[in-house]
């Protein structure tokens, strides 16, 4: 029924797809597993980022990829005084507001971009969007190709962050166990938002990898965020190897089973991964710790 | 870049909002027929999932109002110009009906959208109670005609016979050509137009001549089509038959190109981005050659170039949306001149039995039975030198068909 | 006081349909009501019991998809139907409390699995043909109260106000009874309420199925209300975002709060639209700050607004928080 030769080109657009997936969840995981807040505003902080992207491309003749050097900051401070003066300041305690606030937050982002720059769908097309990477087995399209490379490249920026600079001890030990933190004389509120502003520019990173090879529009964000969460919980809250990899079995999950058994057996495929992770291994993949 | 309210509209709505705050005192739209201006609910999903296509939607309903009263308004109604109440539906059907609920007690004569079958099923019903007059500019579900009301009224095709339209010129314009084309694939979005097209595809083709070598099903929002046209190659079908959504279209365009596939044609049903002026600007190479069955303008009439021209000039593409709703407006403003009245029965009367052939579109004589313009079918497309041409039917064509596209050597 | 309190309460909810003339806000009405309902049911599991759910669409959809099949492709009674929407729901409760429950799951991670499994069944109903599948399921028009179909709102009011009060009551009922105090002490300190000998298990388990067969029977009244439903409406995460707004803002776990979250909602929605006119969106930033600015200061949701007002000092306000 199914030519096998169709299954490795499946197999590496599924790998391909699954680092842009990553990508997203990158920064989600960095903020679960420090504030262990669940940031339903993440799709539409990717949004921002790709209307950023574009303007900048449209506006100023940015090429996509060099926009990062701009977007990854400004996306930075974004996230930064959004943890600072908005969502840090909510909670009194209490895990539910958090929740509303983030969602509040996203309402606000999207219906924002729906009045400014209204709701048609808008794209760019760079003079290498089309350029397509011979594999021999497969054609890959060079966005895709670069969006995989860079997606390695952040996880490996992360977990040297984390795992090697001070801040990243700080981070880590907020994460941890905030109180001790504090006593031990750490900024909390600091840290917090240093991990926000650093997972927002995760998602500034994303979106400049994002936007050649797909589109923009106020809605945007919704499309990869249950994806993200999934791949949170599958690679382990706070796990930049675990974002990686689960990104990478997801992605591979949704390409094969919707190849052999239909794109609705692909989409039941991830979720079904998502509950059976949760149930039988719910500190995911690669455990959920900081790393 | 987009059409932005202006301030003199921006006035009338707060006034609008105003009336309907102090509309709860429902006022008998009776004594409606000696006031000097006549309400119109403008209702679309301008938040929400569709808000691109309710956006369109409402700047074509306020175009076509525009014109009416610049021409003096209801003439048998002693130049009453008409008012745009404007609600938004938000993309839901249970906003959808609440808001027609609001309208009514604005007190407007007739309600125009919602755009969305799901939203108009909510919105005719609502209507129904008040015998509200509802124009239904696109929603083309069947069901929204054939519930037996008798305050819904649509101008323009419904979803069985654009594919059925879509099928039969298919089966000439091959015929026409020697019969290039024999398996087809099919690719089709999960939601009621896109499932409705596959299933009629799939029944009629195959009586046709045609063999459907795949049918394909994807969701929407759907991330990547690598993987469909990974199996698009490995069939290698004569024609590719998609029916979408214009953020899946674009994906799934840009993925064949990628690719490389070279099929013998794109003939796309109910396409969201095969006839669409936004596509053929920003994809000018992936457009090429394109054929849609859609709704379209009859292109050899001055007055829907010049609404097109007037709506570039707006900064907005001239999408079907809008002229569907422009030619809602105008049909409902050609009844109340014929009813000379804004009752509910007088219109609805009027609204049915309208013979109003001054529309932009391509259509047979306009005679409506059960709420559907029998006279209503779409048009065959072509994207042709950067340019949508009508090929079909010959009656309205601005351009001969390229069947089947030359081969990319 | 309290009870006269009440009486007149109800005597004007009763009421309501003879004084709101406008058909707009009798709707309005409706809405706050089934939003009440939903929020009722995720206040028992999420209120009480401390356990929040993100796809409480789950048992919505389940419950408006049970009501709609039976009744189209079964013939079977609106009203049979209905109840059977209840019990569909809380058999959907069960099952996946049953699941998520077994294997410990707490706090986010039960959060997300919820999430997950609405998800999967919005998937399952757009792919499987008795569902209608993408395109939805069309209830006809068959107006009568044996349909379920009333021919003015008002019908259709006083059902909802009795879901609505009756979920109101259940509240009360588990305020005062021994599965909400053992709910309760969960939500505190679970591992301490098993040490002292709560069956856990069993009661979590209690409070998803009845959460569950409550919000059954809300999908089902959508259903019959608006006669259409399709996967995205019925097990979107939309709905289930909308459903635990109400309580969250009223107040967590308070017998009130899901009613007076359900109503500052609709009328914050209300007025976002007139102050801010029609331009796209402009509304919803309106709402979407006004939530923010919500949460911001009122930590402990509306009821713990009107508590401070009436205790202002000393006594610590917050329903039925520790």
């Amino acid at each position: 029924m199914l030519d096998p030769i169709i299954l490795l080109p499946a197999a590496i657009n599924g790998l391909t797809m699954g680092a842009v997936y990553a990508l997203v969840a990158l920064g989600l995981t960095l903020i679960y597993g420090v504030l262990h807040i669940i940031n339903f505003a993440h799709g539409s902080l990717l949004m921002v980022g790709l209307y950023g992207v574009f303007f900048l491309y449209r506006l100023f003749g940015l090429d996509p990829y060099a926009c990062m050097i701009v977007l990854v900051p400004a996306c930075f401070a974004i996230g930064y005084a959004l943890q600072r003066s908005v969502i840090g300041t909510v909670s009194h305690g209490r895990d539910q507001n958090v929740l509303l606030i983030t969602l509040g937050v996203s309402i606000v982002l999207e219906n924002l971009a729906l009045y400014l720059f209204s709701a048609d769908t808008k794209t760019i097309e760079t003079p290498y969007a089309l350029d397509v990477v011979d594999l021999g087995v497969a054609l890959v399209p060079l966005p895709r190709l670069i969006g995989f490379v860079a997606a390695l490249a952040l996880a490996a920026i992360l977990w040297a962050l984390i795992g090697r600079t001070d801040l990243g001890r700080a981070i880590r030990a907020v994460a941890k166990e905030p109180h001790g933190a504090r006593l031990v004389g750490i900024d909390v509120e600091h840290v917090y938002a240093m991990s926000f502003g650093i997972g927002t520019a995760c998602l500034g990173a994303a979106a400049c990898l994002l936007l050649p090879m797909f589109y923009v529009s106020p809605h945007v964000g919704n499309v990869f965020v249950l994806i993200a969460f999934t791949i949170v919980v599958l690679g382990g809250m706070g796990s930049f190897t675990g974002a990686l990899a689960g990104g990478l079995l997801i992605g591979l999950t949704e390409s094969l089973g919707g190849l052999m058994f239909g794109e609705s057996a692909g989409q039941l495929g991830i979720f079904l991964i998502f509950i059976a992770v949760l149930l039988f291994r719910p500190t995911g993949l690669f455990g959920s710790r900081l790393s | 870049m987009t059409g932005k309210l202006h301030p003199n509209r921006r006035t009338v709505l707060k006034t609008a909002a105003a009336g309907a705050a102090l509309g709860t005192l429902g006022f008998p739209s009776v004594l409606r027929a000696q006031a000097t201006t006549v309400k119109i609910g403008v209702l679309h999903p301008v938040t929400g999932a569709l808000s691109y296509s309710g956006t369109q939607s409402r700047a074509g309903a306020l175009m076509a109002i525009d014109e009416i009263n610049a021409a003096g308004g209801i003439k048998a109604l002693g130049g009453a110009k008409l008012e745009p109440v404007l609600a938004d539906a938000q993309s839901r059907p249970d906003a959808g009906a609440a808001e027609v609920d609001k309208l009514n007690e604005a007190g407007v004569a007739a309600i125009v959208g919602p755009y969305a079958s799901a939203i108009a099923i909510a919105t005719t019903q609502a209507a129904a109670r008040h015998n509200l007059p509802h124009v239904v500019d696109v929603g083309t579900a069947d069901q929204v005609v054939t519930r037996g009301l008798t305050n819904t009224f649509r101008f323009s095709p419904g979803v069985s016979s654009i594919v059925q339209f879509g099928i039969d010129s298919l089966t000439r314009i091959n015929d026409a050509a020697g019969k290039p084309v024999k398996t087809v694939f099919i690719v089709h979005e999960e939601s009621a137009f896109g499932t409705n097209t596959a299933n009629v595809l799939n029944t009629e083709l195959p009586k046709r001549g045609f063999e459907v070598v795949e049918t394909v099903k994807h969701a929407n929002p759907t991330r990547d089509f690598s993987n469909i046209v990974l199996r698009i190659q490995a069939r290698k079908p004569d024609l590719i038959i998609p029916s979408n959504y214009y953020d899946e279209y674009v994906l799934f365009t840009r993925a064949l190109r990628q690719q490389r596939v070279a099929a013998k044609g794109i003939y796309s049903i109910l396409g969201g981005g095969a006839s669409s002026y936004k596509f053929v600007k920003e994809f000018p190479d992936a457009a090429a050659y394109v054929m849609d069955c859609n709704h379209w303008f009859d292109p050899r009439k001055a007055a829907a170039i010049a609404l097109k021209d007037k709506t570039e000039k707006k900064g907005l593409f001239f999408s079907y949306e809008v002229f569907l709703n422009y030619n809602a407006v105008m049909y409902l403003a050609d009844a109340l001149e014929r009813a000379k009245s804004t009752a509910h029965d007088a219109l609805n009367e009027s609204l049915a039995s309208s013979t109003w052939d001054k529309h932009i579109l391509p259509y047979g004589p306009t005679k409506f039975v059960n709420g559907q313009n029998t006279g209503a079918q779409p048009a065959i497309t072509q994207v042709l030198e950067k340019d949508i041409k009508v090929v079909y039917p010959l009656a309205f064509s601005s351009g001969n068909a390229v069947f089947p596209i030359p081969s990319k050597v | 006081m309290k009870s006269g309190l009440l009486a007149v309460g109800i005597a004007m909810a009763l009421a309501v349909p003879q004084v709101v003339t406008s058909e707009f806000w009798l709707g309005v009405c409706i809405a706050v009501l089934l939003s009440t309902l939903t929020g009722a049911a995720w206040n028992v599991l999420g209120g009480f019991g401390g356990q929040f759910s993100f796809g409480h669409a789950a048992f919505f959809g389940a419950g408006a998809y049970a009501a709609a099949i039976l009744e189209m492709r079964f013939g079977v009674n609106a009203w049979l139907a209905f109840a059977a929407a209840g019990v569909v729901g809380g058999a959907v409760g069960f099952g996946i409390g049953y699941l998520s429950f077994r294997y410990g799951l707490r706090g986010s991670y039960f959060a997300l699995i919820t999430l997950a499994f609405a998800e999967v069944l919005r998937i399952l109903a757009n792919a499987a043909d008795f569902t209608g599948g993408g395109v939805g399921l069309y209830l006809p028009l068959q107006v009568g109260v044996a349909n379920l179909q009333f021919a003015t709102k008002a019908g259709y009011y006083y059902l909802a106000l009795g879901l609505g009060a009756g979920a109101i009551l259940v509240g009360w009922m588990l305020e005062r009874s021994r599965l909400g105090a053992w709910l309760v002490a969960i939500r505190e300190n679970e591992d301490a309420a098993r040490a002292l000998g709560v069956d856990t298990f069993a009661c979590k388990l209690q409070a998803i199925a009845l959460s569950g067969a409550l919000t059954g029977l809300a999908g089902a009244f959508y259903a019959d209300y608006y006669l259409y439903i399709d996967p995205g409406l019925a097990f979107g995460p939309g709905i289930s975002v909308e459903i635990l707004l109400a309580p969250i803002i009223g107040g967590i776990g308070t017998v009130w709060g899901p009613f007076l979250g359900a109503a500052a909602l609709r009328v914050a929605g209300e007025l976002a639209r007139r102050l801010m006119g029609d331009a796209p969106g402009l509304s919803l930033i309106f709402y979407g700050a006004l939530l923010v600015i919500m949460v911001k200061f009122l930590p402990d949701g509306l009821i713990g607004l009107l508590d401070r007002a009436v205790r202002p000092r000393g006594i610590h306000a917050g329903g039925a928080h520790a």
